[in-house]
């Protein structure tokens, strides 16, 4: 593994870079399957991840967190936007050089369950694409193997043994060292802990931060629990409905959430004291469909503190303090606010009309 | 495993004891018996010197009906238990006789069926699920759709009338040409091959729709799996995916589900063998059915139950085989 530092093409400061990437799903017509609605899973998010840092990813069930994952590594193509690993454009790459560029990004799936292939023992799982790549020379293929599962916390003479006489926890180590054989750069973690056990879950959260601080990996932590993410992330990105609405480091978001939303979200975190009182703010209503998003802001609908403003207009993506970025009315400065009144008098301008 | 299969069988036998107790009071109860009909005949023969109920009554001894439903089944038990199982009424010879003449013909028209069912609906069902909701996927499911659909004998029917009556490719039924016994013995085997091809499309086409489908359903919910898209995360060539990690897990249902039908390859197909005279086990047993033929039914029924049996028992020993899961208890 020591071929995991030498890294690559051009040193930034930022490994990846996500730029208004959009994903949307089509929904087809049950005859003539003319596209008649897009479920906007991801629409119009932007964030930069620093070399061997974790940026957490949170979100309600359906916000667009795991798409936002899948379509970053180019599991599923983009609808628009960009995606850069190292400076180079993943959606530029034809399906040859994308599958060559694979072993520098890798993802870790929530179910360790079903993420693993049945038929195949361990030892397979695990070297089949190093094999493939060539990532090291076939006379050392054994030791590496058994190298990763270790280092893994993995016993080598599991390497015969089939995914189904494992438990959770060491499924998911599997997983893990599946993705780390490959000697990645960057890994996407889809909510890795969310099937385990809240005890393994702290063993799995610890190793994956004992990797990287071993091997300089660069997480993307998808997560809905955000103990979780206050303990493994460096900077942390609040997503409603696919959409980006918070963005700091997550001493500062956690400290001082400027988002309601993220307000609403954050007051959830349950406190292991049985008499602290907290102060829950409970969001009303479900989250809309992302077929139909509510205008203006989409989290209007919910919000407490709605203004006549925010159902006409988006809010501009804008940085409130140093490093702190936020989408919302609430924080408008001179500028944005102008605007939104003018796209509120445009809206209802065209309301009026269509009336 | 052992211990298992040993259970197994001896549940099977319990279960044969009960299905061919059922067959025989359904047979005994056949409302126009193969006595009855006998005793009729011979009753209204010219210079008949016995009344019907006369001869009713002789050849009810003769041929052990008089035993009732009980006694007759375990004398007919105790017959076959000890290998023997009886001279067919209808054929007069012994009962495995006619079984030997005829379930071989059974047996290569269905082998055949069997290897052509296999080539032609799994790679159908994978290109299928591969492409889903393509042409191709909405076309096989079309075609697989009226294979299903259609019954044997339309599609016989259709056969006979497009390959034989309008382009008089084939005979429309029968076993061997009219000029069979001038043939040589080279000649003769192509002559039989060349009367097999019809009902050997008449089987395929009605038997490739079920499985095609049911190979691609299995093919999507693999596709579907993470593991596939772990696999393609990984960066594996497509074809490796496909093939690989696809098709290994698609395997586990297709191998149970054609195992079971491994027996099947040697009861015949009634409706097919009958349709285009083939002197198969099907047709033989049709023929006996229609005459009360109670010993050579019996016979056959019993073959098909333990065929039956031994299908299921197979599909579950394969199961454990090619799925690394599945532990036998």
């Amino acid at each position: 593994m020591q071929e995991m530092n030498n890294n690559p093409v051009r040193q930034s400061d930022y490994l990846l870079e996500v730029e208004n990437l959009v994903k949307w799903f089509p929904i087809k017509s049950s005859f003539f399957k003319r596209t008649v609605g897009n479920v906007k899973a991801v629409d119009g998010v932007s964030f930069k991840i620093r070399r061997g840092e974790t940026m957490g990813l949170v979100g309600e069930s359906g916000c667009g967190k795991s798409t936002c994952g899948r379509t970053i590594l180019r599991l599923q193509e983009k609808t628009g936007g960009e995606v850069r690993l190292n400076g180079q454009d993943i959606f530029a790459l034809n399906k040859e050089q994308l599958r060559k560029l694979r072993p520098r990004m890798q993802i870790v799936f929530q179910d360790p369950y079903s993420s693993l292939s049945p038929r195949l023992p361990i030892g397979e799982i695990i070297g089949e694409a190093v094999r493939e790549h060539g990532i090291v020379p076939q006379g050392e293929f054994d030791d590496y193997i058994t190298r990763v599962m270790e280092v893994c916390g993995l016993p080598p003479y599991y390497k015969d043994r089939y995914p189904h006489e494992f438990s959770g926890g060491q499924r998911q180590r599997i997983c893990i060292a599946r993705a780390l054989a490959l000697s990645p750069d960057f890994i996407v973690c889809d909510e890795p802990v969310s099937a385990l056990d809240v005890s393994i879950q702290a063993q799995i959260i610890n190793l994956l931060k004992k990797l990287q601080a071993d091997f300089g990996l660069t997480y993307l932590f998808i997560s809905h629990d955000l103990s979780v993410v206050e303990h493994i992330s460096d900077t942390v990105g609040v997503m409603y409905l696919g959409s980006m609405v918070e963005y700091a480091e997550t001493g500062k978001i956690f400290a001082n959430p400027l988002n309601p939303y993220t307000q609403a979200l954050f007051s959830a975190i349950p406190i292991p004291d049985p008499d602290a009182h907290i102060h829950r703010i409970i969001l009303q209503g479900s989250i809309p469909s992302p077929a139909n998003p509510p205008s203006g802001c989409k989290f209007h609908t919910r919000c407490s503190h709605c203004m006549e403003v925010c159902k006409h207009a988006a809010p501009k993506w804008l940085e409130v303090e140093e490093g702190h970025w936020c989408a919302c009315h609430l924080y408008d400065d001179a500028q944005a606010k102008a605007e939104a009144e003018e796209a509120m008098a445009r809206a209802k301008r065209s309301q009026a009309q269509a009336g | 495993m052992l211990k298992y299969t040993v259970k197994r069988l001896l549940y099977s036998v319990l279960i044969l004891f009960f299905v061919m107790f059922i067959i025989y009071i359904l047979m005994y109860n056949m409302p126009s018996g193969y006595v009855e009909t006998k005793a009729r005949e011979l009753a209204s023969r010219p210079g008949a010197t016995k009344s019907y109920a006369e001869w009713l009554e002789d050849l009810n001894a003769q041929y052990g009906m008089d035993k009732g439903v009980v006694g007759g089944y375990f004398v007919w038990l105790g017959n076959a238990v000890r290998g023997n199982w009886g001279d067919s009424w209808a054929w007069t010879i012994p009962v495995t006789q006619e079984f030997h003449n005829t379930v071989w013909y059974s047996f290569a028209l269905g082998f055949a069926s069997f290897i052509f069912e296999i080539l032609i609906a799994i790679p159908l069902g994978i290109t299928a699920a591969r492409k889903q909701y393509s042409f191709t996927d909405y076309f096989t499911t079309v075609v697989a759709m009226v294979c299903i659909s259609m019954p044997t004998f339309f599609v016989a029917t259709v056969l006979k009338y497009v390959l034989s009556v309008k382009l008089g490719w084939f005979d429309l039924s029968g076993m061997q040409g009219r000029d069979y016994m001038t043939l040589t013995q080279f000649g003769k085997i192509l002559d039989v091959a060349k009367h097999f091809v019809m009902p050997l499309i008449t089987l395929v086409i009605i038997s490739i729709g079920g499985l095609m489908r049911y190979t691609r359903t299995n093919m999507l919910e693999v596709l579907n799996a993470d593991y596939i898209r772990t696999a393609r995360a990984k960066g594996v060539p497509e074809k490796t995916v496909i093939n690989k990690h696809a098709f290994r897990n698609t395997f586990i249902p297709l191998v149970t589900m054609l195992g079971g039908t491994l027996p099947g390859l040697f009861s015949g197909a009634l409706i097919t063998e009958t349709l285009f005279s083939i002197r198969g086990i099907g047709y033989a047993s049709y023929t006996s059915m229609t005459q009360a033929d109670i010993p050579f039914i019996m016979f056959y029924l019993a073959f098909i139950s333990i065929l039956t049996l031994l299908g299921n028992l197979i599909s579950d020993l394969l199961y454990a085989a090619v799925d690394p899961r599945v532990r036998l208890s």
